[in-house]
């Protein structure tokens, strides 16, 4: 077997497949089908200050080669999570990282400041980019001013592994991660949803109960991946890529494209194996290409 | 850990059963885990850009002895359409086995198990596994009209079956509602129900009036099946819940409807 490790800042992965957040619950729910220690790592739920409800239903709609989901971050809360969820996972034996969101500044440092207790969470991918809620998530992330401020007030309250979840809904992507980089950002994962819609014809009325939504699934792999490209081009940290990753060719694109590591996420939703074939996926590929280590895969796209 | 599988399942029969519902049988490759009435599968019909998510359907029938299952599938769309073109021999990709199943009646219970259209499934395999004798055991199946109606008769052993159409031209003319044992609802010990939204609310509304135990299976979308999406939810006294894995069996009395 080749040797898949890589390292997002201080997060040492034992291969650089991981669960997308929103995806893959609080990890439990996979751990029903098969032990999740054999994966890179797992990008849990969003959690925000206190309980939310998220969006009325219908929350989903399923579109050619994908869907749109408008959850609306739905979650019991932080101090729900510690007290009832954490200590079911918390041995889990791969990193665990929480996925944190505010609709103001504060809101981020308040869940922050509790996961930085945590001993047995090694990182925290900051979501300024759900294209679900009123306030907060998304609004940060299309800005520059907006990315930085969220970053540089969270970065004063946690001494750990910080990951930025990057939005697809802005001019230049590029930009952004650049700014998040001068706030002290270790990595960036991109990209969440592109905000999207779908309408029943019959019915003249949106399919979901927000109207708009955000858009994943292979759909939007190709501008997922050329993002990632641009991002690891600009910025010297870190970065985690995403958006439609089905199999192991998609994973290896994203790696030659600049990503040290990946996370699958609607792709769970047909198959929560998927992962597991694509870390097998990757071995195969290395030792078919005579490599001898996935580091070797990244950035390695030929010009 | 272990207790939810994904397998690839062989179809050994496809029937239909009339105009628009169709009886697909599937062998595991693997020995059959436990699955109860209200339990689902959620299917892959194949790579097409149009069908993306797996459908889910309601288990009717298992066979531990030939690791067999069915489901009874209408066709309501474009996922649904596809599935009834399956053949025998084909292979289909199952999750399973997914979701909360109906609360078994008690010995000597007396039970309503009303059934609207493919909805009858879980109903009859409920009928089936409740260990009640057939006296103890009412079944109604609606149906817009008699051709839109499943032969169950072969299940005439395990409780009595009536019938209503919205034509009259089978059994009791109107909804299940109309059927004349819903005038005598307190005989009853339990109600189930499974079908269209619509009449699951209104046997909801004729069982709440008498203060009978009831349960109805909800098919909200889903996209997951296994509580990770959170796209199948349903607003519950305890707050926004998945259809998927606090369901789809939900007591009524937990449900937010306006009934």
């Amino acid at each position: 077997m080749a040797d898949l490790s890589v390292k997002i800042h201080d997060l040492l992965l034992k291969n650089p497949v991981m669960l997308a957040s929103g995806t893959c619950g609080y990890a439990e729910e996979i751990n029903e089908f098969y032990d999740v220690s054999q994966l890179g790592g797992i990008f849990l739920k969003g959690i925000t200050p206190r309980n939310r409800d998220g969006n009325l239903y219908p929350r989903m709609a399923e579109t050619p080669s994908g869907m749109l989901n408008a959850v609306g971050l739905q979650n019991k809360g932080i101090d729900y999570f510690i007290q009832n969820i954490y200590p079911r996972i918390k041995n889990y034996e791969t990193p665990l990282i929480i996925n944190v969101n505010g609709s103001t500044v504060e809101e981020y440092i308040e869940v922050t400041e509790k996961v930085n207790e945590l001993d047995n969470i090694p990182a925290i991918e900051l979501n300024i980019s759900c294209p679900n809620v009123k306030e907060g998530g998304m609004a940060f992330g299309v800005s520059c001013p907006g990315a930085e401020a969220v970053t540089r007030a969270v970065r004063s309250a946690y001494n750990k592994t910080l990951i930025v979840k990057l939005s697809p809904n802005v001019t230049d992507v590029s930009e952004i991660a650049k700014a998040v980089e001068g706030q002290g950002a270790d990595g960036v994962s991109l990209v969440n949803t592109f905000v999207g819609m779908a309408i029943d014809a019959e019915t003249r009325k949106p399919l979901l109960s927000t109207v708009t939504g955000g858009l994943s699934g292979p759909a939007i792999k190709p501008i997922a991946l050329r993002m990632v490209w641009q991002v690891a081009q600009a910025v010297k940290i870190p970065v985690i890529g995403m958006g439609g990753i089905m199999n192991a060719a998609d994973a290896i694109e994203f790696l030659l494209a600049g990503a040290s590591a990946v996370q699958v996420g609607t792709a769970l939703f047909k198959d929560p194996f998927i992962p597991l074939n694509i870390v097998e996926g990757i071995d195969n590929y290395l030792l078919r290409h005579q490599m001898s280590s996935v580091s070797e895969l990244i950035g390695g796209l030929q010009l | 850990m272990g207790k939810k599988s994904v397998a690839d399942f062989i179809i050994t029969e496809n029937i239909p059963l009339n105009k628009d519902n169709y009886l697909i049988r599937l062998k595991s490759p693997e020995s059959l885990p436990p699955i109860k009435p209200g339990q689902f599968v959620n299917i892959d019909i194949k790579n097409s850009s149009e069908i993306f998510l797996r459908r889910p359907f309601s288990v009717f029938e298992t066979d531990y002895k030939n690791n067999s299952i069915s489901i009874i599938v209408k066709v309501l769309g474009r996922g649904s359409k596809k599935l009834t073109e399956v053949k025998a021999g084909e292979v289909l990709s199952l999750v399973y086995p997914l979701g909360k199943h109906f609360t078994y009646p008690s010995p000597g219970d007396k039970v309503l198990a009303v059934g609207g259209g493919s909805g009858l499934a879980p109903m009859l395999f409920l009928a089936r596994e409740s260990g009640l004798p057939a006296e103890n055991m009412d079944i109604i199946i609606g149906a817009r009209s008699a051709t839109d109606h499943i032969d169950a008769s072969a299940y005439n052993k395990y409780g009595n079956i009536y019938f209503t159409t919205e034509d009259g031209t089978l059994g009791t003319r109107g909804l299940v509602t109309h059927h004349p044992l819903f005038g005598e609802l307190a005989n009853y010990d339990k109600i189930y129900a499974c079908g269209p939204e619509g009449m699951m609310k209104a046997v909801a509304r004729e069982a709440k009036k008498t203060g009978v135990f009831c349960e109805v299976s909800l098919e909200n979308l889903m996209a997951c099946g296994f509580g990770v999406c959170l796209c199948c939810i349903e607003p519950t006294v305890n707050g926004n819940l998945c259809v998927c894995t606090e369901g789809p069996v939900f007591n009524i009395n937990d449900l937010k409807w306006q009934i």
